[in-house]
């Protein structure tokens, strides 16, 4: 399909351009900011450097959350399994197995999906709000079986030595490093699997579950494939938690609080669409940073906010952005472009 | 012998456990809707009745009497206003706005009553037993609870089989857009169903606060029990939902017989199993969807 929408009429001067105006500058936009957040150790605080690695992990499990429920439409709430799964694996690899500790990011990574195909045939018996509660159950199970084990500390959890060899400084800095490294991956990922034939798919797949199991799509091998894609993602995230916060609990790391954070997020930004979490994470971030301290009241704000907008604003804040027209930031869609210049939608 | 007295107890559990999960059960079978928010409203129902219990004379079972109304009322009013705007084809925006729900009361009565366990206590109810030959004494307020369960439910199937209520319900299930063309309003029945199934999970959370502790966080374990218990019974089926409890009750009791302080994971575990060699539930519903 991505040939025969991309080939030239030999006719006319019509063609087929996947960019857009808004999605040219908004990538170029993206690629410089990733080389200013390269640069910005040297530039400021290592305190609002270590606050920026959680703003890493925040969007990593945003976007992932996303691909999951928003394109794939399953609403997880248990994603934190995978986030605990990833952050005990990194402890295992990097300080019982000696694993390089860069090393073992990747392949907790892979652990997570890997662990994620043979949960994803029991979760996958469930639907809709079923698979939900489903998805928290086997998270709950990940906790309890997690607290058995003495080697990583039963339940009071196990410290990281493998950052040790750092000094402090330079321990945040490369943390920083690394979750930039593993933001750009995993977002850029997201990008190009929307982008791709795959990306296709899923998008029938958000728009119409029955009708792109008829055009052909596989409907149940896409969904295992975003769940699979989404574990991994949290599984990365598990890993930037235990490389930053140096210790890694059973209570911290499972915690539904973690789903509440992803859906908030994604609410926010705009469910379904690879502008909207991003946006999500870095507001989320920026409430966290401004009013965690009021504990219960701000979660208590969260929720009434989240709420407000799954209501009043389902498309969340990148839909009231995009209301009039379509403007994308990545270049993911495919545009006619005719010879008297006006645009089409395809 | 104690794996007996460990069933039986099992089987008691399960009462509780059925009147947790009839409320879930009879609102996804009318709304498609699974308000993940259901154990967190058991536990808003639990404090109102310690609220009760502490400035008045009344004592928990009495104080059922003025909460399963008030929650009753909740249960159509956030029905009504709330949950009536999420339903549609995608079961997306109702599960977003039930767990923000549920994060919303947890964390309410986090800042307004503490995290602190609390119960509630019915004086010499509480440890009234009947003992049986073999040392096995069975709870005389247990006892009840599953009783009560039986009862419930039977009335319930009565309701949902015999009554025009109950037809109107059956009918809004299988097809909302029907029953509105024939001049019923799907918004009332679900609304009525709610306040049913909110009446439900206020005594639930009352009597799971005599029988245990709970505290503001508790409300995720009673949505999970619930969910297990409706998922190894068979979705759609009430008596199912009653049977699923049971085998959850005996599950976890007997599991903490033979491995203490596992009883959660053991029950998860029977859940887990069921899901992949009887996916259907004990009743073999094959309607997942």
């Amino acid at each position: 399909m991505t040939d025969l929408l991309s080939r030239r009429s030999a006719s006319s001067t019509q063609r087929v351009s996947r960019w857009t105006p808004s999605s040219a500058v908004g990538t170029s936009a993206g690629a410089v900011l990733i080389v200013a957040l390269a640069a910005l150790p040297y530039l400021i605080n290592l305190a609002t450097i270590y606050a920026m690695i959680d703003l890493f992990v925040l969007l990593i499990l945003a976007s992932t959350w996303n691909l999951l429920a928003g394109f794939g439409g399953m609403v997880s709430v248990g994603q934190q399994a995978y986030i605990g799964l990833g952050a005990y694996s990194l402890v295992t690899l990097a300080d019982l197995l000696g694993v390089n500790v860069f090393l073992a990011i990747p392949i907790a990574a892979i652990v997570s999906a890997l662990v994620a195909i043979p949960v994803s045939y029991l979760a996958f018996r469930l639907v809709g709000g079923y698979f939900a509660v489903g998805t928290w159950v086997i998270a709950e199970v990940f906790r309890l079986v997690t607290i058995q084990i003495p080697q990583v500390g039963g339940g009071a959890g196990v410290s990281i030595s493998a950052m040790s060899g750092f000094p402090r400084d330079l321990r945040i800095a490369v943390g920083y490093w690394v979750a930039l490294v593993c933001v750009v991956v995993v977002v850029g990922s997201c990008v190009l699997l929307v982008r791709s034939r795959f990306g296709l798919a899923l998008t029938a797949l958000r728009d119409d579950p029955t009708a792109a199991a008829t055009s052909g799509v596989n409907v149940d091998a896409s969904k295992r494939l975003v769940y699979l894609i989404s574990a991994a993602g949290a599984g990365v995230a598990g890993t930037l938690i235990a490389i930053s916060t140096l210790r890694v609990q059973p209570s911290g790391v499972y915690d539904v609080q973690w789903s509440a954070f992803m859906i908030f997020m994604v609410v926010i930004g705009g469910v379904g669409t690879l502008e909207g979490p991003i946006i999500g994470a870095v507001i989320f971030w920026l409430l966290k940073q401004a009013l965690a301290e009021y504990g219960s009241a701000y979660l208590i704000g969260l929720g009434i906010l989240g709420v407000l907008f799954v209501l009043f604003a389902r498309r969340g804040i990148w839909g009231l952005v995009s209301r009039r027209g379509r403007v994308d930031l990545f270049p993911v869609g495919y545009r006619l472009r005719l010879p008297d210049q006006t645009r089409r939608k395809q | 012998m104690s794996i007996v007295n460990a069933v039986i107890q099992g089987i008691l559990l399960g009462g509780l456990y059925a009147l947790f999960a009839a409320g879930l059960s009879l609102m996804f079978g009318v709304m498609r809707l699974v308000n993940l928010a259901h154990g967190a409203f058991a536990v808003l129902a639990a404090y109102g009745a310690l609220l009760i219990v502490r400035t008045g004379a009344l004592n928990p079972i009495a104080a059922l009497l003025i909460i399963v109304p008030a929650m009753a009322v909740l249960g159509f009013v956030v029905q009504r206003f709330i949950l009536q705007r999420t339903l549609g084809t995608s079961p997306l925006p109702a599960l977003l706005v039930t767990f923000g729900l549920s994060i919303i009361i947890e964390n309410t009565l986090l800042l307004t009553v503490t995290a602190d366990q609390q119960r509630l206590n019915l004086g010499s109810f509480d440890t009234a037993a009947i003992a049986l030959p073999g040392g096995i004494r069975i709870g005389a307020f247990p006892l009840a609870v599953f009783v009560f369960a039986l009862v419930v439910l039977a009335l319930l199937s009565l309701v949902l089989s015999r009554t025009q209520y109950g037809r109107l319900v059956r009918a809004v299930s299988d097809d909302p857009g029907t029953v509105q063309l024939n001049g019923a309003d799907p918004k009332l029945i679900y609304g009525f169903a709610a306040a049913i199934a909110f009446g439900l999970v206020a005594v639930a959370g009352v009597a799971s606060g005599v029988q245990t502790s709970f505290s503001p966080s508790s409300g995720s374990l009673f949505l999970i029990f619930a969910f297990e218990a409706v998922i190894i019974g068979g979705l759609g089926s009430l008596w199912g939902t009653m049977l699923g409890a049971v085998v959850l009750g005996i599950a976890q009791t007997v599991g903490a017989a033979i491995a203490p302080a596992q009883q959660i994971l053991i029950g998860h575990l029977v859940f887990l199993v069921f899901l992949a060699f009887l996916p259907g539930g004990i009743t073999r519903q094959k309607a997942l969807r």
